[in-house]
């Protein structure tokens, strides 16, 4: 299973990139890989505010829905719109092209609650 | 004997769409002997597009075939744990289609009626017999309308005393049917962990004054008797809450233990488990709820009363819940739980009970040894295996669709979720011995193919009608009708 | 007992396997305290002869539609069923067989509901149908949640006082608890009054509830309260109780609305005193992800093959628990075999045909009782096979009377419809002949036959 280096991670398994003040979100290897054949995706619109925590869209396979969490506050300024429509994007490609949403970030100080690697690695292991 | 060899012929058939000719008919209709008029025609419609045009033969010809491609009890062994597939006995049929059933109209006042009326009361007397409940309600529709109807009663009741409580507590072994109907009455669901079985401790624990209600499965969902029963519903009825009882596994109650002297206060039948009228495909169902004396006033209307040497729907009831459906159940389906009871007796249905218990214990002792079981005690009607312990990456999945290659309808599995790839079994009392048998002699090979030619399982099922078949594609691009 | 194979041999041959001495040790695991201590007080068990005869005298103390001359409607409807329904929905593979969760031995099942779904789809004139709920009247109180659910933040919920009382009273039930405001909009000339219903739109509206036909018979303008309502971006939902009607009129999906939900009893069913039906339920494209119940969609095998399976099941209460779109748990499979086979018999031609013979009987039954002395026909609007009588005396009394004589005149609606001075819903399908029609206004001018 792959984790990139640069990426940072939550526990309810999302990474986060941070470029400037844009955090680009979506699900990581291991949670797409713990729910097998994602069928469908619901993401917020553009314009969306979200705050840290709360719920950000809904991943679903075949028998299993999955709740996801916005790791931080902010406003959606992107949505990837092809997820819809091509789901299965999110098991080929979780980290590039299944990208789920660009946030905004309205209050920086949410990263420092973010795991890195291998916190995030460790925590898989010890789940 | 067994064997994955022996054909069949299985063959395909086109939708009725596809098999469609212009013109052709499979319908008479009784000439016209009042004038010809038709309504002023921008009302009326065109074709109906698509609409098949087929002749009797065509029709007869296409749900035969079709029906070759399914597995019913009648086909075979249909262990499905928590659903009770007994067998649906064929007079219970001839019952419900006596034409003074199935000809009734529901808006036929009682006098016409009293024929129907009276079997209704006299079922809800002897489900109250069955179950210690003193008043009953026959009118929700199915085992998922009979909580939802049981939960509004218990709203209502406490919200007639002032009380606004907004939470249920639900163990994490329920069916999804107890917190989806929680949540229709408005309320939030508590779920409390439980070790097999719920402990008072782990209800103590999250019991206060909001909460309205503990919703539990006697015997559980793994099979196992909630030895605890009695000091959980007084624990919560101390506390101002009421006990909701999911009836699912009844069958493994009759003449040994009653809901309703247990300090339950409110418990659905699904007759078309405990009470052997047919699981139909999906439905339809039945589900009878039976409730304690202060609840009465708060059942659905209208219900069933006797009115001098008579009986008489009752409507004045100003607390009531309201109404479920439309009319009073599913009519035809009580006839065939009251053909059940009247041909068992009390005598019978307690046996039934007892062979229920006997033979799921009987597949237990025989699996035991070769399939992991997590939860050891004392089980009643039903038992649950883990998948842990199969070899080569064969996981339940694969042994419930090999199962299908040796004949046999494949159990529950990945329920309850509290067991790791559960395969929940439940035989029933009207297996014989040899059927268990031969059942549990196909577990057992399909243990050991596991052990050594895994791919048998993982290709399964060969023999079906088709292969496994491509949830995935179905439910990213549903298609969910024919388009021309 | 003949369904208990057990021999007492065989028991202590189990009894040994499991290693216990009796079967009421199996019962450990139930606590004393909790025991029934004494045997169920019911009758013994009565062989399959006496059984049969008890329950046939039983079935003969009702008084049914074959009878007597029956002109009941008011949501449930005496068609004739062609003899090859029964015959095949008693083959016993789809009636002892659960619901398909296992696909592959199962196909016969979910073609049949795909197909079903189709037809019902090809009727009301929308995109997706699911496979069918428990009844109208509970179908109509879930597509009642499904607008709120869609309709994000609105709460109101408009129901015209023409749908039934018994969709109406269930609707209520379904919403007792949650935070729905429900409406009534009156009627005028027995249809919902739009210039009412235009007063009480506003965008915290998530749907109209209306029936088509309606209770008292009446064909609805939908075409006109799909445009009022869209107006204010709340859903119509049309709900039909007899949908024979549906191979004449136009389809509720051609006129606009949103959700069709409706009856299916009339197509096959038997009234048995009022159940099993089925509930249909259709929608557009749009609302897919938020219809209740379940599914068949179509897909392929391993080796291409085509089959059916169950689809879109996270949106139903065994994944989703609590936030499901509904807890139903079951369709109504035996009885959507009976509406496809109907159906599919019937077809293209032979539905239309049906439809046109009830109306016109109907017709001709209510040109006759308008002419009696004292009737009067209620509302001057089209209607299809049902429609309402205003009495010169009380139709309890006038019912009364009838039934002596062995004719069921109609469903008295002084106790849903006050306001509505002596009326009497009649009923006249293509089982009533023009003999029985003609008793039924001779009976109603007072002749004694």
């Amino acid at each position: 299973m792959d984790f990139p280096e640069e990426l940072k991670y939550t526990e309810e398994h999302e990474w986060i990139m941070v470029e400037g003040d844009i955090a680009t979100i979506g699900i990581t290897d291991f949670a797409q890989d713990q729910l097998g054949d994602i069928v469908f995706v619901e993401l917020p619109e553009v314009g969306d505010t979200l705050e840290a925590g709360k719920n950000l869209g809904v991943v679903e396979s075949v028998k299993a829905v999955s709740d996801v969490y916005s790791p931080l506050s902010g406003e959606v300024v992107e949505v990837n719109e092809e997820l819809p429509d091509e789901p299965e994007t999110l098991n080929n490609s979780p980290y590039e092209s299944g990208w789920m949403i660009k946030l905004k970030v309205s209050d920086m100080s949410g990263l420092d609650s973010l795991l890195d690697v291998s916190a995030y690695q460790e925590f898989i292991e010890n789940d | 004997m067994i064997s994955t060899e022996s054909r069949g012929l299985v063959l395909d058939e086109k939708l009725l769409f596809e098999q469609s000719q212009p013109g052709r008919i499979g319908y008479s209709i009784a000439a016209l002997d009042v004038p010809a008029v038709l309504p002023e025609s921008k009302l009326l419609r065109d074709d109906i597009s698509g609409f098949p045009e087929l002749s009797e033969v065509d029709v007869v010809r296409h749900y035969t075939r079709l029906s070759t491609w399914n597995y019913g009890v009648d086909s075979g062994f249909y262990p499905l744990g928590s659903c009770t597939m007994k067998y649906n006995p064929k007079v219970n049929e001839a019952a419900a289609r006596l034409p003074g059933f199935s000809d009734l109209h529901p808006h036929a006042p009682d006098n016409f009626s009293q024929g129907a009326l009276e079997l209704m009361y006299n079922l809800q007397c002897d489900l109250g017999e069955v179950s210690g409940f003193p008043a009953m309600t026959l009118q929700p529709a199915a085992g998922a309308q009979g909580e939802f109807a049981g939960m509004l009663m218990i709203r209502a009741w406490q919200e007639a005393k002032g009380e606004k409580r907004n939470k249920v507590i639900i163990p994490d072994t329920a069916h999804g049917t107890n917190p989806a109907s929680a949540a229709l009455c408005g309320y939030e669901v508590i779920t409390v962990p439980s070790d097999g079985v719920l402990s008072k401790e782990a209800v103590a624990a999250v019991m206060d004054d909001d909460v309205a209600a503990l919703m539990v499965t006697n015997p559980n969902t793994l099979g196992l008797f909630e030895a605890d029963i009695r000091e959980i519903c007084d624990l919560v009825h101390e506390r101002g809450g009421l006990v909701y009882s999911d009836g699912a596994n009844l069958n493994a109650l009759m003449g040994i233990s009653r809901p309703g002297d247990l300090g339950i206060d409110v418990m659905h039948f699904n007759l078309h488990k405990t009470f052997s009228t047919p699981h139909g495909g999906g439905g339809p169902g039945s589900g009878p709820v039976g409730v304690v004396e202060k609840l009465k006033p708060f059942l659905p209307v209208p219900f069933v009363v006797q009115d001098g040497d008579g009986y008489k729907l009752e409507y004045n009831c100003p607390q009531s819940i309201g109404r479920m459906k439309s009319f009073f159940g599913h009519f035809s389906i009580l006839v065939r739980a009251y053909s059940y009871i009247l041909s068992m007796g009390g005598t019978g249905l307690k046996q039934a009970t007892e062979l229920a218990v006997l033979n799921a214990n009987y597949i237990r002792a025989r699996l035991e040894g070769e399939f992991d079981l997590p939860y050891k005690q004392r089980s009643l009607h039903e038992v649950v295996f883990s998948e842990d312990g199969l070899h080569n990456d064969c996981h339940t999945l694969d042994v419930a669709k090999r199962l299908i290659d040796y004949g046999y309808h494949p159990p529950t599995i990945y329920f309850p979720l509290v067991v790791h790839g559960a395969l929940m079994i439940e035989p029933t009392e009207t297996e014989s011995r040899q059927s268990i048998d031969e059942f549990c002699d196909a577990m057992l090979a399909i243990a050991a193919e596991a052990k050594n030619s895994p791919e048998l399982l993982k290709q399964a099922p060969v023999r079906a009608k088709v292969k496994r078949l491509d949830e995935a594609t179905a439910a990213r691009k549903p298609k969910l009708r024919w388009n021309s | 007992m003949r369904y208990l194979p057990h021999t007492d041999v065989e028991i202590q041959q189990m009894l040994d396997t499991i290693g216990v001495s009796s079967i009421e040790e199996l019962f450990s695991g139930v606590p004393e305290e909790c025991r029934l201590k004494r045997p169920l007080d019911l009758p013994v068990g009565k062989s399959e002869s006496e059984l049969l005869g008890f329950l046939r005298e039983l079935s003969l103390k009702n008084i049914t539609v074959s009878t007597c001359d029956s002109f009941l409607g008011g949501g449930a409807y005496n068609h004739f069923i062609p003899a090859v329904v029964d015959h095949l929905v008693s083959r016993s593979e789809f009636y002892t067989a659960y619901t398909p969760y296992q696909p592959e031995i199962s196909q016969g099942t979910l073609q049949a509901i795909f197909e079903f779904q189709t037809l019902i789809c090809q009727l009301t004139g929308m995109d997706v149908a699911n496979a069918s709920m428990y009844d109208g009247a509970s179908a109509c109180a879930e597509a009642v949640l499904l607008t709120v659910r869609a309709g994000k933040k609105r709460k109101k919920v408009l129901l015209s006082e023409t749908l039934p009382p018994q969709y109406r009273e269930t609707v209520a039930t379904y919403c007792r608890y949650l935070d729905i405001e429900l409406i009534i909009i009156a009627h005028a000339n027995g249809v919902t009054d739009t210039a009412k219903l235009q007063t009480l739109l506003d965008d915290q509206v998530a749907a109209v509830v209306v029936g088509y036909p309606n209770y008292f018979g009446q064909v609805e303008d939908l075409a006109a309260i799909a445009e009022l309502t869209h107006a204010v971006g709340a859903r119509l939902v049309a709900t039909v109780a007899e949908p024979l009607s549906l191979a004449l009129f136009k389809s509720p999906g051609e006129l606009g609305a949103d959700v069709v939900v409706g009856e299916g009893q009339s197509f096959g069913i038997p009234m048995s005193y009022g159940g099993p039906g089925i509930g249909f339920f259709a929608v557009r494209k749009k609302d897919m992800r938020v219809l209740p119940g379940r599914l068949v969609g179509e897909t392929v095998d391993q080796d291409g093959k085509r089959g059916f399976v169950l689809t879109l099941a996270t949106r139903e209460q065994h994944i989703r628990r609590e936030k499901a779109t509904s807890n139903i748990c079951s369709n109504q499979g035996m009885c959507i075999l009976m509406v496809s086979i109907y159906l599919a018999l019937h077809g293209k031609q032979g539905l239309r045909s049906l439809a046109e013979l009830n109306y016109a009987k109907a017709a001709y039954a209510k040109e006759k009782i308008g002419q009696l002395d004292g009737f009067e026909i209620a509302f001057s609007g089209e209607s299809f096979n049902e429609f309402v009588v205003t009495c010169p005396e009380s139709p309890t009394v006038l019912r009364q009377r009838l039934e002596q004589q062995g004719i069921l005149a109609g469903i008295d609606l002084v106790k849903d419809y006050s306001a509505l001075e002596n009326g009497l819903l009649v009923c006249v399908t293509e089982q009533n002949n023009r003999e029985q029609i003609d008793r039924l206004t001779d009976a109603l001018a007072g002749g004694d036959l």
